[in-house]
């Protein structure tokens, strides 16, 4: 691991409306490194990736998430923030009459219109067409997921959790994202990739697994994708495509019981 | 009715009077979001009212400005030519300085067949504690004329103001009136918007309102849009937020009244603290060829808006007040 930890999770789990979706996870991510976590539909990534912001809700019932060292596991979204820390959403909110520029100065300690346009380009959108434009209704939901990612490169957090950036964006739009990725991590921003598409793990340093609300493998993206091509991508084909969730009726315990994953 | 010469600088070497009363307008016309050197362009009509006195009146071609001072207040009529292409929004501003007093507006819009107008609006009542303003607004849009109206308020931050505008609008075929409505800076005190509209035949009525109302202010607002004409189209869409004590209601009425009218009501208001919103959309329909919808949320802000904004670093103080005033833009 890369300079030492920055966030680590430990033994974390949580109970949704009577459905356990994190089953002592436990992730620990490094300062400056992109750590890409996989799973299929349903996994838990999501679910983890707004516990560890500290999003309504998603509070833990037991385990502990360190950010520096320092015991978040109780702060407000706020404090977390404050610290270093931000959220990518998956589907991310829209504001009606904020526009972009704003948008994006909000997170900044000290806004500028250098780096806002800056990160603008860096999601290969147009400052001059979007900065201001409000992040309403009238972007299309490809545009939003860029501002959005724009507003947390332009924020250059500790940590950024980026959740499914590349779920709803064109193909051609994909490339762009890895290099935003790769750059955030090189100007000192370390980054939590979640995703389902394996192929988003070439851009990371190091990449871990979610099954069952459980991080089962940790390991070099290559690793982590044979892995996943090799145990995972069957049983979704198999069992549908959430396989692990409450959804699938006990699939889970099925599965886990019958050391189907062992195979 | 009579016309005020439009060359204020004059009128200041001659009447020191107006010309403190003129400052005093243009410094809270200022307040209010407005631009005072607009006021004083050859290019841009205007009117400038403080109390009953009418301090300036400036005509462009095409427009004539019509006054006439009253006990309480002025009576106005504004009429634009058929076919005028009016390139800059006529200015607006009606005031009134003092802590105390009663400010009655009564203008008349005559826009010719043909034309179109913008007009921008500030009413500005910055040291407001016992003021009345009451409008009582008559506006005709002729034949496939356009005629924009926004109004935006400043009340100060003592709430002691009662402000009651009343519009009766009549858009003929296929023109088009959009009013735009906002008093979203400094307390709002007690406002009840009264506002009809009779659409005819491919004609537009848009009415836009945004109030942000807090301690123990009062919202009250009454839309009523009918749609009479074949194939009229209306929108009402209200946007108003509360907190502390304050109470809004909103009434919306759309009317479908004839074949093809189609019209919607989009109502959004937001509660915090002990505040209290309340909505009545009311769909009328007479013609089964008409459709009328609405649609209304009255709560919270949104929780994901909440979160990326915290996520941010903002605390929720910061990040609700970005989300109304957003809305409210």
């Amino acid at each position: 691991m890369k300079n030492g930890r920055l966030l680590q999770v430990e033994d974390l789990w949580l109970n949704r409306t009577g459905a356990e979706v994190l089953r002592g996870a436990n992730l620990a991510v490094g300062a400056g490194e992109v750590h890409a976590l996989l799973g299929l539909n349903g996994s838990g990534k999501t679910s983890l990736a707004m516990a560890v912001m500290g999003a309504a809700g998603y509070e833990p019932d037991r385990g502990t998430i360190r950010f520096n060292g320092k015991d978040v596991t109780r702060l407000s979204v706020t404090e977390r923030a404050r610290l270093g820390m931000t959220l990518a959403w998956q589907e991310p909110a829209r504001f009606e009459g904020i526009p972009v520029a704003d948008y994006l100065a909000l997170g900044m300690a000290q806004p500028d219109r250098e780096r806002i346009e800056q990160a603008l380009s860096a999601v290969a959108l147009s400052p001059s067409v979007y900065l201001g434009r409000p992040v309403d209704a009238t972007l299309s939901g490809g545009e939003r997921k860029r501002i959005e990612l724009a507003a947390v490169y332009a924020m250059q957090p500790r940590l950024a959790i980026l959740d499914e950036p590349d779920s709803g964006v064109d193909v051609l739009c994909l490339a762009d994202i890895l290099a935003l990725v790769r750059r955030m991590a090189d100007e000192g921003t370390s980054v939590l990739l979640i995703t389902h598409r394996d192929e988003m793990a070439e851009v990371a340093d190091r990449a871990s697994l979610m099954c069952g609300g459980a991080v089962i493998e940790t390991g070099t993206p290559a690793e982590v994708r044979e892995y996943y091509a090799r145990r995972c991508r069957p049983h979704g084909q198999q069992l549908g495509s959430q396989p692990w969730g409450a959804e699938a009726g006990g699939t889970y315990q099925r599965v886990v019981s019958e050391g189907a994953c062992d195979e | 009715m009579s016309k005020r010469p439009s060359a204020p600088s004059v009128l200041a070497k001659k009447d020191p009077a107006w010309a403190s009363d003129f400052e005093a307008m243009l410094q809270a016309y200022e307040q209010a979001g407005g631009k005072p050197e607009l006021l004083k362009m050859e290019r841009i009509g205007s009117a400038v009212v403080s109390g009953n006195h009418v301090l300036a009146v400036h005509e462009t071609d095409g427009v004539t400005i019509e006054t006439e001072e009253r006990e309480h207040g002025i009576g106005a009529r504004i009429v634009v030519a058929p076919g005028t292409k009016v390139a800059y929004p006529v200015h607006l501003c009606f005031g009134v300085i003092p802590a105390e007093g009663l400010q009655e507006i009564v203008p008349e819009f005559e826009i010719g067949e043909g034309a179109e107008v913008g007009f921008t609006a500030h009413c500005t009542f910055p040291n407001a504690q016992d003021v009345k303003h009451v409008m009582d607004a008559h506006i005709r849009v002729g034949a496939g004329a356009t005629m924009r109206y926004s109004e935006g308020h400043y009340h100060g931050e003592q709430g002691g103001i009662d402000v009651l505008p009343t519009t009766r609008a009549s858009v003929d075929d296929g023109g088009r009136l959009e009013i735009d409505f906002n008093l979203i800076h400094g307390r709002v005190g007690s406002l009840a918007i009264d506002f009809e509209v009779d659409v005819a035949a491919r004609g537009v009525a848009e009415v836009v309102t945004k109030a942000y109302g807090w301690a123990d202010d009062k919202v009250d607002v009454k839309e009523t849009v009918r749609l009479n004409g074949e194939g009229a189209r209306g929108l009402t869409r209200t946007r108003v937020a509360v907190r502390d004590r304050a109470v809004s209601s909103v009434y919306t009425t759309a009317e479908g009244n004839a074949p093809g009218a189609v019209g919607h009501m989009d109502c959004t208001e937001i509660v915090r603290g002990s505040a209290e919103a309340r909505n009545v959309p009311v769909v009328v329909v007479r013609d089964d060829r008409a459709r009328v919808t609405h649609e209304a949320a009255i709560g919270s802000v949104n929780r994901k808006e909440l979160e990326t904004l915290l996520a941010r670093g903002l605390d929720e103080d910061e990040a609700v007040d970005i989300i109304i005033r957003g809305m409210l833009q």
